[in-house]
């Protein structure tokens, strides 16, 4: 079933939302993004993301403070749940371990 | 509450929507997420990107997850899957019905589709100034005259002076004028360079024109700077790294290579490829003394651009504009010159003004082609409800049994609109595809289009594209979509008749006699502007053009062009001109008689001794001028009728010898030798005014040549290779007197060209609706045709008994267009033209006779057709 792996984009945004602990809130999540990877993704994908995170359990959410510049709306702040960190973490061990798998030669051959 | 951050009101009908499809519980998250977007990007791109994208982010967040969940009831996913099988599968069985209306709607749609793209281009223009809502231009009402023409984009250069010394709330002034340029010559090649002269506020005003190298203060503060493209830097120097470099625009000034800017995008109203400081510009205009530079009333040589302070107002500049207005103009006798402010966003598209600075699009005529496009659209949508209603008599049954099954209202309306939602998108398809084929036919018709659009087609444009379709499918499917789900299972399935079931088909009616009403009205709008197009081109202008080829100068010696053209044997007469009269363009200044306080306009072309004959100007009295190269001072002038008109000088011969006295200067008293008979020397759209001749030697920039040649190509030869002993980097410039003539009524010519195609479009709509109707009309009733055959009827009887409704139809359309088309050019159109074409009968039998034509080919034929069917067959299995 698709809730059981992490996308490659919802990887992205679960990792931005640890970076911006505990201020993680859409826009602030769309510009980190590109921030760091120059995507220019927009505000309607990173809620969708969002949305996914939060059904499969990846990601809780509040309601933050209201200020001017949003029109006096609240911010909805998204925190990473354990099973999150985990999900995360197996991502990075899978990765891992393929790249330790990937012989030397390899990087040899495509670097000469 | 963070006060230093400004809230901006975002767009009102946006957010309305937004929150009417939003989840209520997610709806503040993400509407405070688009603010906080919009006003992020408010600060950063202005107000008109943000908006722009705050609008595009409500259509994005129109996706399943933040959509309202609908009414729960049962019919939500599966069904709509059923009503899409439906839907094809009835657009399969009803193939004619299917074809006529998807061919129509694509038609029409592609038109739309243009129009789309035109007009979303058209609208991107100048947004990429980032501080585009605080620069505003200085544009001049010249009331002087009593002709209401329209304001100048231009102004004086006082004016530009005065504004950024005296105007509070102003952070920046530019100053540009358009003469600057010539041909530099760079080592062994002439290359010609062009631009604007700009004052040294031009960076600070445009910050997003980005001067890639170089100071933006200082670029153009110096005399003898020169701030070129990137392009331009490549052409001069074929390297980019040319600052400091030095351009020798003539053989005695060197321009400094002083910064090197982004090329100006396509989308900004003026463009350029280099600018000269404005300073050199000033520096050698106060060495010509005499020239008119700096006077109030040469409105048309400086173009003014402000940028307003962050928070000044409009209102208090326009005050203090029309405060310096007052002042200057009270200097003068009679002037009447007011400056006012236009925003920069406002230019393009915008209101009509004269003398622009580059390339415009007026926004009137905008609308008015949005305006025929919709009326095409229109028709295409009446076809498709027209036909609809006509068929839900036999679908009927299908509703009947689908409302015995547990069908709601709702689902039968749904299920027709997804219906029609799914031809239109059909439709689309083909339109796309028409669309691409049309795009370059458009781009050709009209230079002004060509040059302000490239018709880019872009994702967001697609998007456009498929809620246009979706509009446009739901439009026309709603009616008949409302009328199937009324339905009474019962009374269907009883087998009641279905003229009970269908008491208000009227609407039918309506909707063809509004149909053909429209196409009417442009059929004879085509022909009509047809007519005044070939009544200008063929107009007695009250001179000669035939075989005048005139040959544009371009600042080189007229002697030395004479000498080389008169060797050639084909031309046989030689004149020089300073302007081309008739075209479009004239010079003017005042003129006065005894009274020192009554002046008037002068129009004039400057002249020599020979184009008077050379035209076949009628002289009502007096003579020629007299060939006087050395002539210091000016002494004579030929004038028109209007001007003894204007100064009570009586008969063309009491008027010889009088003088008059000509511009400003009081010294400059001229001599009347001759009169010359009225002509029209503006277009034919304006009235004749007082107009003279000059004779002031070197200030020509046209020669003017009569030919004489039963080999035209050859003769061009000849004369191109005259030319380039005159000069050799340009090839020769010349056109045919008819031709300038001609490109000067051309916004006749476009109008024509599109309205007759939009005629043609939307006259083959109707006729493809007319032959759907008149298909159903001639199937459903003929078991009744049948009987009455049998009974005795005459095939003609039973054609009249089928058409004769239809016709009636016709006939109720054009006693509506007729009056209407009359009154539309009567009054609006033509109103202004002082020389126009009386709309005769002709005109309207023409249009009436195509429609009365194609009227009688789509219902005779069908009708016929039923008429001549043996009764056997289709009374066999009753």
């Amino acid at each position: 079933m698709k809730g059981t792996n992490l996308g490659e984009f919802q990887e992205l945004v679960l990792l931005t939302i640890g970076s911006l602990h505990p201020e993680a809130y859409g826009v602030a999540i769309k510009e980190e993004i590109y921030a760091h990877t120059n995507r220019k993704v927009t505000l309607s994908t990173v809620h969708a993301a969002l949305n996914r995170l939060e059904k499969k359990g990846l990601v809780k959410s509040d309601l933050g403070e209201a200020t001017n510049i949003r029109g006096g709306k609240r911010k909805r702040n998204f925190t990473i749940t354990a099973f999150g960190i985990k999900m995360l973490s197996e991502a990075k061990r899978q990765r891992e371990s393929l790249w330790d798998s990937i012989p030397d030669i390899v990087f040899q051959v495509n670097l000469g | 509450m963070n006060q230093q951050i400004p809230n901006h009101i975002p767009p009102r009908l946006p957010r309305t929507i937004l929150r009417w499809y939003c989840k209520p519980d997610m709806v503040e998250d993400i509407e405070g997420d688009i603010q906080e977007d919009f006003n992020k990007r408010y600060i950063k791109s202005g107000a008109r990107s943000a908006r722009f994208y705050y609008i595009l982010d409500v259509i994005r967040f129109f996706k399943p997850f933040a959509i309202k969940n609908l009414p729960k009831t049962q019919f939500y996913n599966p069904m709509f899957k059923n009503y899409f099988k439906t839907s094809v599968r009835s657009l399969a069985r009803n193939k004619l019905f299917s074809a006529i209306n998807i061919l129509g709607l694509s038609i029409s749609m592609s038109v739309c589709l243009l129009m789309i793209s035109f007009i979303t281009e058209l609208n991107t223009y100048d947004a990429f100034h980032k501080n585009g809502d605080k620069i505003h231009r200085v544009i001049t009402k010249n009331l002087t005259t009593q002709h209401s023409r329209p304001p100048f984009a231009s102004t004086s250069g006082l004016a530009g002076k005065r504004i950024s010394s005296e105007i509070p709330g102003i952070e920046a002034t530019v100053m540009l004028n358009k003469r600057f340029g010539g041909d530099a010559q760079m080592g062994d090649k002439t290359i010609h360079l062009g631009g604007f002269w700009a004052s040294k506020d031009f960076f600070k005003v445009f910050p997003s024109f980005e001067l890639l190298q170089g100071n933006p203060q200082m670029a153009l503060a110096d005399p003898y700077s020169i701030v070129l493209t990137e392009e331009a830097a490549l052409k001069m120097f074929g390297t980019t790294a040319s600052m400091g470099k030095s351009i020798p625009l003539t053989p005695t000034e060197n321009y400094k290579v002083t910064g090197i800017v982004k090329k100006p995008p396509h989308n900004s109203h003026f463009t350029f490829e280099s600018l000269g400081s404005m300073i050199t510009h000033e520096n050698k205009t106060k060495l010509n003394a005499g020239t008119s530079y700096s006077s109030w009333r040469n409105f048309t040589s400086h173009y003014v651009y402000v940028l307003l302070e962050e928070k000044a107002s409009t209102g208090l500049v326009s005050q203090e504009l029309n405060r310096i207005s007052e002042e200057e103009n009270s200097k003068f006798e009679n002037a009447s010159i007011n400056l006012e402010l236009q925003a920069m966003l406002d230019i393009t598209p915008g209101p009509e003004l004269v003398n622009n600075i580059g390339k415009t699009m007026n926004a009137d005529r905008l609308w008015m082609l949005g305006g025929l496009t919709l009326i095409v659209m229109l028709s295409a949508g009446f076809n498709y409800t027209n036909l609809s209603i006509a068929r839900s008599l036999r679908r009927a049954k299908e509703v009947g049994a689908r409302k015995v099954v547990g069908a709601s209202k709702t689902q039968i309306f749904l299920q027709f609109i997804v219906e029609s939602v799914v031809t239109s998108l059909i439709a689309l398809i083909f339109a796309i595809l028409i669309f691409y084929i049309i795009r370059p036919e458009f781009l050709n018709i009209d230079p002004q289009i060509q040059e302000a659009t490239q018709l880019l087609t872009s994702p967001s444009l697609f998007s456009y594209f498929v809620i246009f379709a979706v509009f446009v499918g739901l439009m026309a499917g709603i009616f008949p979509s409302v009328l199937l789900s009324k339905l009474q299972a019962i009374q269907v399935l009883k087998g009641a008749n279905s003229t009970r079931l269908f008491k208000r088909l009227n609407m039918k009616k309506v909707l063809l006699v509004v149909q053909f009403t429209l196409s009417l009205i442009f059929i004879i709008s085509a022909t009509i502007s047809f007519k005044q197009y070939r009544y200008a081109l063929e107009f007695d202008l009250g001179f000669e053009t035939d075989n005048v080829l005139n040959v544009s100068l371009h600042g080189h010696d007229d002697d030395k062009a004479i000498n080389t053209f008169s060797t050639i044997p084909e031309v046989t007469a030689i004149s020089r001109s300073a302007i081309i009269p008739s075209v479009g363009s004239r010079f003017g200044t005042i003129v006065k008689y005894d009274d020192p306080l009554d002046s008037a306009t002068l129009h004039y072309n400057i002249i020599d001794e020979n184009y008077v004959p050379l035209m076949g100007h009628e002289l009502l009295a007096g003579s020629n001028f007299r060939s006087n190269e050395s002539q210091k001072q000016e002494e004579s002038i030929i004038v028109n009728e209007q001007v003894l008109k204007r100064f009570d000088l009586g008969s063309p011969e009491q008027a010889i010898d009088k003088m008059i006295q000509v511009g400003a200067d009081k010294e400059n008293r001229l001599r009347i030798v001759g009169v010359v008979k009225d002509f029209h020397y503006a277009t034919i759209n304006d009235d004749i005014e007082p107009f003279a001749f000059r004779y002031i030697p070197d200030s020509y920039n046209h020669v003017n040549l009569k030919i004489n040649t039963t080999d035209l190509i050859s003769t061009m030869t000849k004369l191109e290779e005259a030319w380039e002993q005159v000069d050799e980097a340009h090839g020769l410039e010349s056109s045919f007197y008819d031709e300038d003539i001609e490109a000067a009524y051309s916004e006749y010519s476009i109008m024509y060209t599109i309205v007759g195609f939009l005629a043609f479009i939307a006259i083959s709509i109707a006729a493809l609706g007319l032959l759907g109707m008149a298909v159903y009309t001639s199937e459903t009733r003929l078991k009744e045709i049948s009987i009455r055959k049998v009974l005795g009827a005459t095939e003609m009887q039973l054609i009249k008994l089928l058409g004769g409704g239809f016709f009636w139809l016709l006939i109720i359309s054009s006693v509506l267009a007729v009056p209407i088309t009359y009154y539309l050019f009567d009054s609006v159109v033509l109103v202004d033209s002082a020389n126009r074409i009386e709309i005769g009968v002709l005109e309207i039998v023409s249009g009436l006779l195509i429609l009365f034509g194609i009227g009688l080919l789509t219902i005779g034929s069908q009708t016929w057709k039923a008429a001549r069917t043996n009764p056997a067959n289709s009374l066999r299995n009753e």
